[in-house]
């Protein structure tokens, strides 16, 4: 089977999700089921106080049996900051170690910054945790980051929320080739194309969220990404034909063609 | 009489008290969260002996949707 190995864990889907942005806790839990999502993401905030205790939590619609919870430290702009959320969240989910880092340095564009993303990376990895690290396209970055013992790259495709699809192949393939951790497109994906397009050109894995729960049948698009991640796979896997520019080539023999009994025939 | 900063808010309480009273108090279902004081992560396993004390900066998270 073709498995996704994050750091110590072996993964049966290459389709990471998001939980944000659904109209209610149900289609969430809808979202994940449909897109056969194994790892989902989680952001850690304060409770609200007061609030009753029937009030439904999130994590009360979530398979935790089948489902790996990856708590990220979206909102945080340093790398203290993106420390103690990861430290409360490891506690709030009784010693659990695979985390998302994201480091942002723009509210506006929501650009990870990449200097305080090395700083919290190294902290994180020598305080025990399985880093998955959000970060830009940059290559000499990814592999900085790689240095450092995260166990999986996840560039952007482009902003996150937005929806623009893949911008900039040639970054991310250079990634990819030098990449010995899995990478994993985060952040961009707008359709199941682009999700096809990042699995073709060899990234390991794509994460979304928006593209799920902001398309008009959010549980529809779950199973297209599900669907697309698998096609970009196996297309990456099975190797793509060569492009033959300007040079057509018949798929039928060209041999035992009946010929035309008269060239007036023609238009026949 | 204390008073304690929890996700803050000031809350007053007649004497000092354990975290495990404080969750009843606020009706905090407290495997479904984790908690610091003055940035000091507390363990699950110490709500029931832990007290709070007067000025304390008390953070209370959970987990919610989010990318």
């Amino acid at each position: 089977m073709d498995l996704l190995n994050i750091g110590t864990r072996s993964i049966g889907s290459r389709l990471i999700i998001g939980t944000g942005k659904y109209k209610s806790f149900q289609e969430t839990g809808r979202a994940i089921e449909a897109s056969g999502a194994e790892i989902v993401t989680v952001a850690i905030r304060r409770t609200n106080l007061g609030q009753d205790v029937a009030a439904e939590n999130l994590l009360d619609f979530i398979d935790l049996d089948r489902i790996t919870l990856l708590p990220n430290t979206a909102g945080c702009y340093t790398a203290d900051e993106a420390v103690r959320t990861l430290r409360l969240a490891r506690e709030l989910l009784d010693g659990h170690d695979l985390v998302k880092l994201e480091v942002l340095g723009d509210p506006n564009t929501l650009f990870p910054d990449v200097s305080q993303t090395l700083i919290a990376a190294d902290r994180l990895v020598k305080d025990g945790f399985q880093v998955m690290v959000y970060t830009s396209d940059d290559p000499i970055i990814a592999k900085q980051l790689e240095n450092l013992g995260c166990v999986a790259i996840m560039p952007l495709a482009s902003l996150i929320g937005s929806g623009m699809g893949i911008l900039n192949p040639w970054n991310l393939q250079i990634i990819i080739d030098n990449a010995k951790v899995p990478v994993i497109v985060d952040a961009g994906v707008g359709t199941a194309s682009d999700a096809v397009i990042a699995m073709e050109l060899g990234c390991d894995a794509v994460l979304m969220n928006t593209a799920i729960s902001a398309a008009n049948d959010p549980i529809l698009m779950a199973r297209a990404m599900k669907n697309a991640v698998i096609s970009g796979r196996d297309a990456f896997l099975a190797g793509r034909m060569s492009k033959e520019v300007y040079r057509a080539s018949p798929s039928s023999p060209i041999t035992g063609v009946m010929p035309a009994a008269n060239k007036n025939d023609k238009n026949n | 009489m204390i008073a304690v900063h929890i996700n803050g808010n000031v809350k007053q309480f007649e004497a000092k008290i354990t975290i495990l009273a404080l969750m009843h108090k606020l009706d905090i279902v407290h495997n479904k969260i984790a908690l610091e004081i003055n940035k000091e992560i507390i363990p699950r396993s110490q709500f029931e002996f832990r007290l709070l004390e007067n000025g304390d900066q008390i953070e209370i998270v959970t987990a919610v949707g989010g990318g």
